[in-house]
């Protein structure tokens, strides 16, 4: 039955004011029941407070060939990583 | 001891352990993974309400039985469940169905009993109310994909509407027990729960485009311990351990 069914990949929110996080994927007839797979599966200890779900073939993702063009010329360019700063320690989730 | 009360709390914590009991026998046979965890997950709370209202009838009754001596050492004619609970799983249609209509029933009763002159009955009602309205959204949304989806399942899930219906009328037929908790003010009158009862059975049934079935009006006696055959079988696998090996633990 579920073979039948679309794949919807899953973005839980484990806290206010985090980020959705992709968790996995599960197994939908529809996007209702998507959201209800992903709370029994991924959300059973209390992993979360909100989900997002979205059909695994609405993602559009780059292509593994293009790694080097796309990734390889930040390498050389650390003066991009903000790691020159003092960071208070009162911020959290940088 | 509040005899009325014991019997009360053993109608709701016994048709909360039956339903859960029976949505764990799914535990590796459901129709996909996720309806596995799903049904699971269902059980759980189920199982989580029975253990609150039982530990609650334990302590009313005052003869040092806790939940686990009234879950596992009671005969089926001492368990006071909705006969609907006890129907068994056959598949995922009746399932489904039965549950529906037993969550929709608790939605009621769960939500008149916030405002029991019995606290500790509002709190628990309180927490299972929550889940309850997970429930209703899991079992009427599987009602409508299944009345409403291929013809097979229409044909499938109309049989077990069918079968099952004639169990509902137990759920708003009050007897002596629900009529002095209601004068109390412990508990909702049954009869009035019946028409938000109906009404949101019947949009649900006409989004699933499902007729409903002639009312049949003989009350089944679950919670006065009469049962059909299929309690018994249950519990002697629910109870087999603790019957065959007394007090055991792990």
């Amino acid at each position: 039955m579920s073979a039948d069914w679309p794949l919807y990949e899953v973005f839980i929110r484990s806290r206010s004011g985090l980020e959705h996080k992709h968790v996995g994927s599960v197994h939908a007839a529809d996007a209702r029941m998507a959201i209800e797979h992903a709370r029994d599966v991924y959300t059973r200890r209390q992993e979360g407070v909100s989900i997002w779900v979205v059909r695994s073939t609405d993602i559009v993702a780059s292509d593994p060939d293009e790694a080097d063009a796309l990734f390889e010329p930040a390498r050389d360019k650390i003066y991009r990583h903000p790691t020159f700063y003092d960071i208070p320690e009162e911020v959290k989730n940088l | 001891m509040n005899e009325p009360l014991l019997r009360y709390l053993l109608r709701l914590g016994d048709t909360s352990l039956v339903l859960g009991q029976r949505l764990g026998e799914w535990i590796g046979h459901a129709p996909a993974l996720e309806e596995d965890l799903a049904l699971a997950n269902l059980s759980l709370d189920f199982i989580g309400q029975a253990r609150l209202l039982l530990t609650y009838a334990g302590e009313v009754e005052g003869r040092g039985r806790d939940e686990d001596a009234l879950a596992f050492l009671r005969d089926p004619q001492e368990f006071f469940n909705l006969t609907l609970a006890e129907q068994p799983n056959r598949d995922f249609g009746y399932t489904i169905v039965r549950q529906w209509l037993i969550d929709a029933w608790q939605l009621e009763v769960y939500e008149g009993l916030l405002r029991s002159s019995d606290r500790r009955l509002a709190d628990i009602a309180a927490k299972a109310l929550k889940e309850t309205r997970y429930h209703y959204r899991f079992s009427s949304g599987w009602l409508v994909r299944l009345g409403d989806g291929t013809e097979e399942s229409h044909r499938r899930v109309s049989r077990a509407l069918d079968d099952l219906w004639r169990f509902t009328h137990e759920l708003f037929t009050p007897d002596e027990v629900d009529e002095q908790l209601a004068d109390a003010g412990i508990a909702p009158r049954l009869q009035e729960l019946e028409p938000r009862w109906s009404a949101r059975i019947d949009e649900t049934l006409r989004e699933a485009t499902l007729e409903r079935p002639q009312s049949v009006h003989y009350p089944w006696h679950g919670k006065r311990g009469q049962h059909t055959e299929y309690l018994g079988h249950m519990l002697a696998e629910m109870q087999y351990l603790q019957r065959a090996y007394p007090g055991a633990k792990w």
